[in-house]
């Protein structure tokens, strides 16, 4: 009978992955190292964002640059990668094209991960969805993967924007 | 967003076809998950047995015909839309047909394992064969976590270098 035990194991195992995957799917965490993904320099000293700026900073992914080129929001963008047989990328994908149109020069762009595998490998995209934060200059602060709350993603909005969320024209 | 929700109301009727766009309810693969980890775990209890066999070779057919020729084809997604469905309210939403479809796909790939390694007598193989599906199966019927889906990047990175 150790059938059972396997059984019992595999739904306990299962359980706590099933819990876990809940609670962390969709958190936005902060970049640890931001990174630049627009190949825009980085702005000058006047910048609002100065203190961010003494992160150290990667150098710009290539690939990404293209795909960015002109769909840069004016104040930050959110990169969706998608991919075919995801269940979740069209739910996160009508949350963040409704927070688009509500804050603005914000920008959504959604990129077929399928589409896109060199540049999946260089920033290490494991599953889909993922979101990226990019603030005004294109650099990486935020990233979530799994599903994201609205709420959250208007809140991780408010810390890239300078100003903040009193800023929003909500 | 209401607008959105009766725009795909309208494709209700289109279960029947399996075209990548198709739209199904999302409670019928999560049925089908829930009857998959009943079916499964009595495959582990009765491994080594014949009627642990049959079980395996019974969902191996069953994630055959739901991989291969669409979900309007398993039998548990037929029982859900003639028997359950019509008991129930319409769905609140409609989902794409290709991650369910694909999920049947990698169940089918781990069972096929299964079954040959327990036609041949294998059956320590056979037992983790199974147990992969149970968890995956589990997963879907409990969370609606679609693991195969989730590991699907991570292959497309794998395979094409």
């Amino acid at each position: 009978m150790s059938g059972v035990w396997i059984v019992i194991g595999v739904l306990i195992a299962a359980t706590a992955f099933g819990f876990w995957n809940r609670w962390s799917s969709g958190r936005i965490k902060q970049t640890a190292v931001p990174r630049g993904l627009s190949g825009i320099t980085p702005a000058s000293d006047d910048d609002p964002l100065a203190d961010i700026e003494s992160d150290p900073v990667a150098a710009p992914v290539g690939a990404l640059v293209t795909v960015l080129d002109g769909r840069l929001g004016e104040r930050a963008t959110m990169v969706q990668f998608s991919s075919a047989f995801c269940q979740p990328c069209r739910a996160t994908r009508r949350i963040l094209e409704e927070v688009a149109t509500m804050v603005s020069g914000v920008s959504h762009v959604e990129i077929d991960a399928e589409d896109h595998l060199d540049l999946v490998r260089a920033l290490d995209i494991r599953r889909t969805p993922t979101v990226l934060f990019l603030d005004a200059q294109g650099i990486q602060r935020k990233h979530a993967s799994g599903l994201p709350r609205k709420a959250d993603v208007i809140a991780a909005l408010g810390e890239i924007i300078p100003g903040g969320p009193e800023d929003f024209a909500i | 967003m209401s607008s959105d929700v009766t725009k795909s109301d309208v494709l209700t009727g289109a279960d029947l076809d399996c075209s990548p766009r198709t739209q199904v309810d999302p409670r019928g693969p999560r049925f089908g998950a829930a009857v998959t980890t009943i079916v499964l775990a009595l495959a582990l209890i009765f491994a080594g047995s014949t009627f642990g066999t049959v079980l395996i070779a019974w969902q191996t057919l069953v994630f055959a015909l739901g991989a291969i020729v669409g979900l309007q084809a398993q039998p548990y997604g037929i029982f859900f839309r003639s028997v359950i469905k019509p008991r129930l309210s319409p769905p609140a939403e409609l989902e794409d047909a290709a991650p369910p479809r694909f999920a049947q796909a990698v169940g089918l790939a781990f069972l096929v394992v299964a079954l040959v390694a327990a036609l041949l007598g294998a059956t320590v193989v056979a037992t983790v064969a199974v147990a992969f599906a149970l968890a995956a199966a589990f997963l879907n019927a409990a969370f609606g976590f679609c693991l195969g889906c989730e590991m699907y990047l991570l292959g497309q990175r794998l395979l094409h270098r």
